[in-house]
């Protein structure tokens, strides 16, 4: 059965690895379904990036009173997205789709994002220790890393270089709680949960 | 000098430069999968009007948020006002909103960096 807001992503795509993995598994277990407001599973480009978030945005403005909790949440919604969109490794058999996963679920008070995606096995080194770093450092230390970044001259094609976990981290107030999974000899599955 | 005006988009900002009076503005929203290309131009634009500029020029930056993509090229737009800072006497007023401390913060970064006077605008509503 399709469990997923987009359906007719779902009968194109087969979400099995994503299914499989033991940590979005339990993490869907623990929301309660009235309080999943995106579970999105499926290839992201431009336009899928701007439905997520607008969808995201009405259903925020209709269920959060908390304006500035409003905005928080999608602020790092649209960091996390787009952090997908660049950053997915795509699997040699899926014809250069980027295929990604993104549940957003509220607990009372706290929102709850789980974003999934492929990456390859030699990328997760350098992931680890940017993750690593980014929650070694408490805010004062995050925002000087952030400047540090920004003035660093460095520039990724898309203009973002390596400043989106740095914010997310940043906005969050929490540390990032992220998981490494491998999937064959030379792909993995990267799993980042946050709270807001 | 041929202004810019850019209509603002879900995913990108109002734009108005106008050399004529002097005044830059930058409005509503920037988050764009791909920052680079859309603020080269006004990064372009501004190095053309330090050879022409208004002895004062002000920069009106009224962001209601923008990703990490538009981060390093909002600070491409400032370093390019920096150097043109001398031939015109630059003013930047970043604007936030009431209570919205991550968009304070953000200015304050910008403001540490760059050696142009900032002044921080708390606005009730954007």
């Amino acid at each position: 059965m399709c469990v997923y807001p987009f359906r007719y992503i779902c009968e194109k795509q087969s979400p099995s690895l994503f299914v499989e993995s033991q940590v979005i598994k339990q993490f869907t277990e623990e929301l309660d379904e009235a309080n999943v407001l995106v579970n999105f599973h499926g290839e992201v480009h431009e336009n899928r990036i701007s439905e997520i978030l607008g969808d995201v945005e009405s259903k925020l403005e209709s269920t959060e009173e908390d304006f500035k909790k409003q905005r928080k949440v999608y602020n790092i919604l649209v960091e996390t997205l787009q952090n997908l969109y660049h950053h997915t490794d795509t699997l040699a058999n899926a014809d250069g789709k980027k295929v990604v996963t993104l549940i957003l679920g509220k607990q009372e008070d706290e929102y709850a994002i789980l974003a999934a995606n492929y990456i390859d096995l030699d990328n997760i080194p350098p992931l680890k220790a940017k993750l690593d770093k980014i929650n070694s450092l408490d805010k004062d230390g995050l925002r000087a890393y952030y400047k540090e970044v920004l003035d660093n001259g460095q520039y990724s094609v898309h203009g973002g270089g390596g400043l989106g976990m740095i914010d997310i981290a940043r906005k969050s107030g929490n540390k990032l709680d992220y998981h490494f999974s491998e999937v064959s000899d030379t792909f993995g599955l990267y799993v980042l949960k946050l709270k807001v | 000098m041929d202004p810019i005006k850019i209509e603002g988009t879900p995913k990108t900002p109002t734009v108005h430069f106008d050399a004529e009076s002097g005044v830059l503005e930058i409005k509503g929203r920037s988050i764009p999968e791909n920052a680079v290309e859309f603020y080269k131009p006004l990064v372009d634009w501004i190095g053309a009007y330090g050879d022409s500029a208004k002895p004062d020029t002000t920069v009106n930056i009224q962001l209601e948020y923008f990703n990490t993509s538009s981060s390093k090229c909002i600070l491409d737009v400032f370093k390019k006002l920096e150097s043109v800072n001398g031939k015109t006497n630059i003013n930047i007023n970043w604007h936030y909103e009431e209570d919205d401390e991550d968009m304070l913060e953000a200015g304050e970064d910008y403001q540490a960096i760059i050696n142009i006077p900032f002044k921080m605008i708390e606005m009730e509503e954007m």
